[in-house]
């Protein structure tokens, strides 16, 4: 564990007016850990933009919640979402590990009172064929998959979309961020607050043991050869009482009964009692011995640092515990008064009558450190910014076919079927859109309203410029979004970087938050929460960059427009233009890895003003009905998306010409372009034109084969079925052992 | 007519055999909690999908022994139409009121996907509106579907014309490619496919609605004595 610097127990000692005990010590010692406290990245996200018309809950509850209009009931509906990371338990134990990260931001989300109704997962790995990590890799891939699997499935959320990605980096350090969404009415919506002295301070939900202890101050160090001996901190899941303590939570909310409600997450009941205190003022007492505890004589410390999975706390008015008892009885799950709420705003914990701590709850919630710590350095850099003399000079008549084999079975741009399909995506009937799309898409039922879902995160691009590559993610995530006919409104963030008190990776946290910061703003997605995990090195080898990005989208109800060619002799458009690209920009792409199997320069060039009008035209054009598919084009360049475009059966006779170098011209990143298919091109051609964007029309659709011509010459020639069925099995290939 | 949706501890695919048949279907429909003793005026049940009392031990080795169950078991006896989905299928089996077990699928991994599947047998109450052969697209979503039984009792099964679905690419390893059977006297249907997910257009397939449909028109055939389980059917 991390303990406290000597400045911090100063300031313990200054709060308190005399030494802290033990259990003082271990409650100040999590609270004010990174992974609690963001006592190193609060400064800066403080930048973010976090308000517009729309954001009814921002930063700082424990999920963010947007306004989406008028339900069939004539009532205010809403959606809560946030993102999670669970990095370090994921690597020590990646089946519990994962599970336990989906059932945290399950809490966080229906604690507000929202009931879940989507989850999507961000994943990071070492490479599976690595030549010393590969083997472990696939254990952990297989564990974090079968563990997120295991709980959504079980749990009844649909996992209805994500991303995986492979980078050496990660080999210590895989990330797994969940997002979770629900759904809710205006006046469904509950807080982490303990107002009322007097009130009844209720525990419910599983019995508290001793998993997980300290596993809030783990995640905040970084790992070392001895992490493996921390399986024991990771925490176990049950999502079978996760389901009941969903059910549980919500009904006991409508009995009226509830005054707030705060899940136990990280750091247990100290987390939730001093800032349900903190946030509404008060003071909170409680006596551990009434907290049901599955294991004997576990110590204050212990009770109170004990991440146990599937607890809540809430607060009741008094007079009414037996309302909230009743339903918790029906759901046969543990509810017991172990407190009350108090006017003199100190966390008082007793055992058995006896005050083994007495900490105020704003000093200990809200007044951890602050530090700002240097980041006059430059972003550390993998790579070098000139593209190497062999691209450069490279010849041009290369197999382009290969090429494009290589990429469509590289891990990171294969299909992730043998992922997805281990989750239930359709589950509670909503799912429009499911994974393997641009964006994800669930209907509210009760309303005319369904909501797009973006997650996506490119270390690549922000290991070369963590400015460039936050806003071309906030750019992408828009994209995908607006490329199923979804305004975007608002996003969550999951920043996982090094350890921030190496100024080379506070700089590139800072120029991140401050790229995100400018990106957010300009696409009017605010930030309504999030997430920062630090610390992400092993044996002082930092992961990339990597932020974790979710925004959420609003559209009408209808059937979605899909990535696939529908018809056969349409014309295929490219909403934005075929962009450009120098030997720089060329070096964080796909093809530079894959292929090249080398990394420099910088991300692609974004005009965000571009951008945001090719992605005004594309809402346009797929809200009227105009495009019979849509896909944007990201990683793998123009050619990687024409082969997924023609993954239905349908392909397309491709033209184009450029001054560009044939390989760049097929597989350059640029953004804000969007390949369409569609009976009405002159319509397109319109839309496009209103609004200043280019709309190229580059071929046309025809039966089972994909013919990319650039200047005349033909450089990708392929039936669909072929290049498909690499697509398709590349990652259980890669999954598979080596020797049988 | 009135379906019964009973809500296991678990249970979490009751509320969309709720929604498909109220809202997709306009029927009405009631939720019947694990521990009622009886069903009320039902004419029909469903037993959902879900991970009932969490699914630890053998999937629905616990709902079997839950008070709504012996209810079931009696509405059965009486000939009343019983549907189990996914996890539902797995309760009737644990409890007897259908033969095999159902095992974790072949490659040992959850899977869910749409999956196309053949109407075996137009004589029951739940594919009499279906024609036979008639192929259906709807998804699966399950870690244990994968249909096993002795020998004997799938010739008995395939005599007594009592397959009512096989899949046309198998997803668990189910033996014959079971995908749904009934019982001998036809009014409990099992199936692992999910028709529920398959009851509305806007989610990719309205197949499954087929299932729904012919529990009406087989329920609208009736004498409303025989509905509520009186009557044997097919006696």
């Amino acid at each position: 564990m991390s303990d406290l610097t000597a400045s911090e127990l100063e300031k313990v000692r200054a709060i308190l007016k005399r030494e802290p005990n033990e259990t003082e010590a271990g409650i100040f010692t999590v609270m004010w850990s990174e992974h609690c406290s963001y006592k190193s990245s609060r400064l800066h996200l403080k930048k973010l933009p976090t308000k517009s018309q729309r954001v009814l809950v921002g930063p700082g509850e424990n999920a963010g919640i947007i306004d989406i209009g008028d339900g069939a009931d004539g009532k205010r509906w809403a959606i809560a979402f946030k993102i999670e990371s669970h990095n370090h338990p994921s690597f020590i134990e990646p089946f519990q590990g994962a599970a336990t990260g989906v059932g945290g931001i399950l809490r966080d989300i229906f604690t507000m009172g929202a009931r879940p109704i989507a989850v999507m997962d961000s994943l990071r790995f070492g490479p599976l064929d690595d030549p010393s990590a590969g083997d472990r890799n696939k254990r952990i891939l297989e564990g974090v998959v079968s563990g997120i699997s295991h709980y959504g499935n079980c749990f009844g959320v649909p996992t209805v979309g994500g991303e995986c990605v492979f980078e050496p980096c990660y080999n210590g350090n895989p990330l797994v961020n969940v997002f979770a969404l629900g759904v809710f009415r205006h006046d469904e919506i509950f807080f982490g607050r303990a107002t009322g002295v007097g009130n009844p301070v209720i525990y419910v939900g599983a019995k508290t043991g001793r998993d997980g202890i300290h596993g809030a101050s783990m995640a905040s160090a970084e790992f070392t050869q001895d992490s493996m001996q921390k399986r024991p901190n990771v925490q176990v899941g049950d999502p079978f009482m996760e389901k009941l303590l969903l059910e549980a939570c919500l009904e006991a909310m409508h009995t009226g009964a509830i005054v707030g409600i705060q899940d136990m997450g990280a750091a247990g009941l100290t987390c939730s009692t001093c800032e349900m205190g903190s946030r509404a003022g008060t003071g909170i007492e409680i006596d551990l011995a009434l907290v049901p505890q599955r294991e004997t004589s576990m110590t204050p410390t212990e009770i109170m640092l004990s991440e146990s999975q599937e607890r809540m706390l809430l607060v009741a008015e008094a007079g009414r515990e037996q309302e909230v008892f009743a339903v918790f009885k029906k759901w046969g799950l543990d509810a017991v008064a172990i407190g009350r709420v108090t006017g003199d705003g100190l966390l008082r914990v007793k055992n058995r009558g006896v005050v083994v701590a007495e900490i105020p709850n704003r000093e200990l919630a809200d007044e951890a450190p602050l530090y700002d710590r240097p980041h006059g350095a430059a972003p550390y850099r993998p790579a070098p910014v000139e593209a190497p003399e062999s691209f450069v000079h490279r010849a041009v008549c290369g197999d382009f076919n290969a090429d494009l084999v290589t990429l469509l079975g590289s891990g990171d741009l294969c299909s992730k079927r043998w992922i997805w399909q281990q989750y239930d995506y359709m589950v509670r009937t909503n799912t429009l859109a499911g994974p393997g799309g641009d964006a994800a898409i669930v209907r509210i039922k009760e309303t005319d309203t369904s909501i797009a879902m973006s997650l996506d995160g490119n270390g690549r691009y922000c290991a070369l410029s963590p400015r460039e590559g936050a806003r071309l993610l906030v750019a992408e995530c828009c994209r995908n979004l607006s490329t199923v006919g979804a305004t975007p409104v608002a996003a969550t963030n999951n920043l996982n970087f090094g350890n921030p008190e190496r100024p080379e990776i506070m700089a590139q946290l800072v120029e991140t938050i401050e790229g995100l910061a400018e990106a957010c703003r300009f696409f009017e997605t605010p930030i309504t929460g999030g997430n920062v995990s630090l610390y992400n090195e092993t044996l002082g080898e930092a992961i990339w960059p990597t932020p974790v990005l979710g925004i959420v989208g609003l559209m009408k109800t209808a059937p979605p427009v899909t990535i696939p060619f529908k018809n056969e002799g349409r014309t295929v458009t490219l909403i934005g233009g075929l962009g450009t690209c120098d030997d720089v920009r060329f070096g964080g792409t796909q093809y530079a890895k894959s292929v090249l199997k080398t990394l420099w320069g910088l991300p692609p060039a974004l005009d965000m003003a571009y951008e945001k009008r090719v992605q005004a035209v594309i809402r346009q054009i797929v809200t009227q009905g105009h495009a019979e598919s849509a896909h944007d084009v990201s990683g793998g360049g123009l050619a990687v998306t024409l082969a997924e475009c023609s993954f239905g059966g349908i392909g397309a006779a491709i033209e184009i010409t450029s001054s560009l170098r044939s390989d760049v011209a097929l597989f350059h990143e640029g953004p804000s372009r969007i390949v369409v298919s569609t009976a009405a091109p002159e319509m397109v051609e319109r839309i496009a034109r209103d609004h200043g964007v280019e709309a190229t029309r580059i071929g046309v659709t025809m039966k089972e084969r994909l013919r990319i011509d650039h200047n005349a010459v033909t450089c990708i020639d392929f039936p669909v079925d072929r290049i498909q069925a690499v697509f398709e099995q590349a990652l259980e290939d890669q999954l598979a052992p080596q020797h049988a | 007519m009135r379906y019964g949706v009973v809500v296991f501890p678990g249970s979490n695919c009751d509320h969309d055999a709720w929604y498909a048949v109220s809202k997709n279907l306009g029927q009405s429909a009631e939720f019947i909690w694990h521990d009622s003793s009886a069903l009320g005026d039902v004419d029909a049940v469903i037993l959902p999908g879900g991970f009932s009392y969490g699914d630890y031990l053998r999937c629905g080795a616990i709902a079997k022994f839950s008070p709504v169950m012996k209810a079931v078991r009696e509405f059965a006896a009486r000939g009343g139409l019983v549907l189990g989905i996914c996890n539902g299928f797995q309760v009737l089996v644990e409890s007897g009121l259908l033969p095999g077990a159902l095992l974790r699928n072949r490659d040992l991994k959850f899977v869910c996907r749409p999956v196309t599947i053949r109407v075996e047998t137009v004589n029951t109450p739940f594919t009499c509106r279906a024609s036979l052969g008639q192929t259906l697209t709807v998804p699966v979503a399950h870690g244990e579907g994968c249909y096993f039984a002795d020998e004997a009792t799938l010739a008995a099964l395939r005599r007594e014309d009592r397959v009512v679905f096989r899949y046309m690419d198998n997803p668990n390893g189910s033996l014959d490619d079971i995908a749904g059977i009934c019982s001998e006297r036809r009014n409990v249907l099992g199936m692992m496919p999910h028709p529920e997910r398959a009851a509305d257009h806007l989610l990719g397939s309205a197949d499954g609605r087929v299932v729904f449909e012919s529990m009406l028109q087989f329920l609208a055939a009736q004498p409303r004595a025989a509905v509520s389980g009186r009557t044997p059917v097919h006696a």
